[in-house]
């Protein structure tokens, strides 16, 4: 069977899902007759017309409302934000209408929202965010972040069937540079799982998105230099959170290291890190460490870019830093 | 399509309703003031928690657009909309146990004054406190109708002040774009919150703003009753030809700050009195009824009979509601997981609260 990249995957799912359910339709700028600034949605209109696929006015809150209000009527609608940096555009409305819906007035919301994010694409300080933390803080929204194909896919069908609304964050870096055989069948990966990447024992790099690959080739680094067994637990579900999964891991290697590319202040890890003291603090034998983006909008050149960002070198010095604790 | 911004002619006398229509339309106008009236009585008794919003002087514009919608038809209300719930089915006892907070109330004790719903039968929506987000919401909720070629409209209400946020101009651009089956009722009641009209747009007329979406804008008395049906009917019945979206604008008058807190201080002298002695949405109605239509006025004192009994046992009911259980607050965020975990140093107290008991360390220390 054919290796599908990230992208494919995604798109695979979006057509499988419209197949299923004549209820999800897509919405967003460019979407339809362009299929897209990155071409995930390419195919789409041809195989289920305008009326399904609809190519909306640069406007986030006016379709991410408009996708609510058709969600209440009982359609799955699912948004593309042009580039994920754009859904601040629709900020207000995801958290004060779509988030609080089900809760204040009983209103289902089943909606997807996804767009490229992330960085080491050189796409500077607007088209390079990673805004998941900042919905984070929102009850009533769920966030994935998957880093492989195959949970593109499965966590996207996940998404577009499950009843809340769901933020659906893609790694624009992974979209066509990975690649892998997809389980055959109606893949669905349940939001809220994370995956055991690689097993070890010397102590847990807890991650997710793109720098997953950048804790495997540190993992690997660690391995061959240092002779260090590295587990590598990705989250890809950030809202609801595998909070088993991680006092399973602290649990085992007593050491651990968040990675995210987010900027460090305020973003995911922090949460992470008082999950673990309250899940597993007496199982702790060195302090919880994070390996993230500095505080700074992301720069444009690539040796600004490159600095700023977590790096593969950067998750080797913290975890020998660690494990010499 | 050209945007015609005009004041719509004087309608026919009675715009073509028969008397017990006609009466209807008395029925819901003085249910809303009375409702609104024993409201604010029980505020006073500081039996209403939250904040008290009145429509005095606006009922007009709800009762009658909204009276030209059928059942299937969804309403989006705001806070001044209490008369267009009425109409769409929310009932007295529903709008008192909500704002006194009650277990039973339509959001079980969640939601505030007139922010609740019904999309599952009577097809009004809950609204929340910022303004304009109503519109992109109808405007996907008739995008739905149209999607599945259902003949139904939507109607969404704003205030003169929601016309200035992105998420109006965003909803009915795209709305327009679409061809939702949509009417946008833009009502100038002169002041959001204690801010005129005239430090909020700079146009003219807010219907000068239709011509920019490419859809009609149609300007009318918002209180003449009647007046507000024969637009509004016009405007639904374009939009379940499929012909798009109609923004109206709906001029009148609030007489009551922008909540009961409000000491209108920023009115000037004597305009209230001027509305109230001149122009009050009633007072109108029941001149044309009696007037013109030959109505006798021991049918409007038996409707405001009626009226007043329904309040008395509406009201009765509510106080007789109990109060929302705590643990309920943590349910329902999400249909999965259906309950949020209750935080660990609640857990001491949580047996207390499923007896019903209210330790008297709650909120302040756990013990």
């Amino acid at each position: 069977m054919a290796e599908v990249t990230y992208l494919e995957a995604i798109r695979q799912a979006l057509f499988e899902e419209m197949e299923r359910d004549p209820d999800v339709f897509c919405l967003g700028e460019d979407i339809a007759r362009y299929g897209g600034a990155f071409k995930v949605t390419d195919g789409l209109l041809d195989r289920f017309g305008a009326e399904r696929v609809i190519d909306t006015p640069i406007s986030e809150t006016g379709f991410v409302g408009a996708a609510a209000g058709a969600a209440h009527m009982g359609m799955r609608p699912v948004c593309e934000m042009q580039f994920i940096d754009f859904v601040s555009c629709a900020y207000s409305i995801l958290t004060n209408y779509v988030a609080t819906a089900r809760y204040r007035a009983f209103l289902p919301c089943p909606m997807v929202v996804r767009g490229p994010s992330g960085g080491y694409v050189r796409g500077g300080p607007f088209h390079s965010q990673n805004p998941e933390a900042a919905f984070l803080h929102t009850p009533g929204l769920k966030i994935v972040y998957p880093a492989t194909a195959a949970d593109a896919k499965g966590l996207l069908k996940a998404a577009i069937r499950d009843d809340d609304c769901v933020l659906f964050f893609e790694h624009k870096y992974l979209y066509r540079r990975i690649k892998q055989e997809l389980p055959q069948g109606d893949h669905v990966v349940p939001i809220g799982k994370a995956r055991l990447v690689q097993e070890g024992k010397d102590l847990s790099i807890i991650t997710y998105a793109a720098t997953v690959w950048k804790a495997l080739e540190a993992a690997e680094q660690l391995q061959r230099e240092d002779g260090l067994s590295v587990e590598v637990l990705d989250l890809r579900s950030l809202l609801p959170m595998d909070d088993e999964a991680i006092a399973a891991t602290v649990k085992k290697t007593n050491r651990v290291l968040i990675v995210h590319e987010d900027t460090v202040t305020g973003g995911i890890a922090g949460e992470i890190t008082a999950r673990i003291q309250d899940l597993a603090f007496e199982w702790l034998d060195a302090p919880v460490k994070r390996v993230a983006a500095h505080d700074v909008p992301l720069p444009y050149a690539p040796q600004l870019e490159d600095f700023v960002l977590p790096q593969t070198t950067d998750i080797v010095r913290a975890a020998r830093w660690l494990a010499a604790y | 399509m050209a945007a015609t911004s005009a004041t719509a002619p004087s309608p026919p006398a009675a715009g073509g309703l028969p008397h017990d229509q006609l009466l209807e339309l008395y029925y819901w106008m003085r249910l809303t003031r009375s409702l609104e009236e024993r409201l604010v009585n029980l505020y006073r008794q500081t039996k209403v928690v939250g904040g008290l919003f009145r429509s005095l002087g606006q009922e007009a514009c709800a009762v009658g657009s909204a009276f030209a919608l059928r059942r299937e038809d969804v309403l989006s209300p705001l806070i001044r909309n209490l008369g267009s719930m009425l109409v769409k089915g929310a009932t007295p006892v529903e709008v008192l146990r909500q704002y006194m907070a009650r277990g039973d109330s339509p959001t079980r004790g969640r939601e505030l004054n007139i922010h609740f719903g019904d999309v599952v039968d009577r097809n009004f929506v809950g609204q929340i406190s910022h303004l304009g987000d109503m519109v992109p919401v109808m405007a996907g909720v008739t995008l739905s109708f149209r999607m599945r070629k259902q003949p139904r409209v939507g109607l969404v209400y704003v205030g003169d002040g929601a016309t200035s946020t992105g998420a109006f101009h965003e909803g009915i651009n795209f709305a327009a774009v679409q061809r939702c089956p949509l009417v946008v009722v833009v009502e100038n009641n002169c002041y959001a919150y204690s801010t005129p009209t005239d430090q909020q747009c700079a146009a003219e007329r807010l219907t000068d703003k239709a011509a920019g979406y490419g859809i009609p804008g149609v300007r009318a008395d918002g209180n003449d009753v009647l007046e507000v049906y024969r637009v509004t009917r016009e405007a639904v019945d374009r939009a379940r030809r499929g012909e798009g979206v109609t923004l109206l604008e709906l001029m009148t008058y609030r007489r009551k700050g922008h909540a009961e807190h409000d000491n209108q201080s920023y009115v000037p002298a004597g305009e209230i009195d001027r509305w109230a002695r001149e122009n009050d949405p009633l007072d109108r109605y029941l001149k044309t009824l009696t007037e013109d239509q030959g109505i006798g006025v021991d049918q409007l004192i038996s409707i405001d009979d009626r009226v007043k009994a329904e309040i008395y046992r509406a009201t009765d009911e509510a106080e007789a509601s109990s109060f929302p259980e705590a643990l309920d607050a943590l349910e329902g965020v999400y249909a999965d997981p259906p309950r949020m975990p209750v935080l660990w140093y609640r857990e001491g107290v949580r047996r207390a609260v499923e007896k019903h008991e209210r330790p008297s360390s709650w909120g302040t220390h756990d013990g």
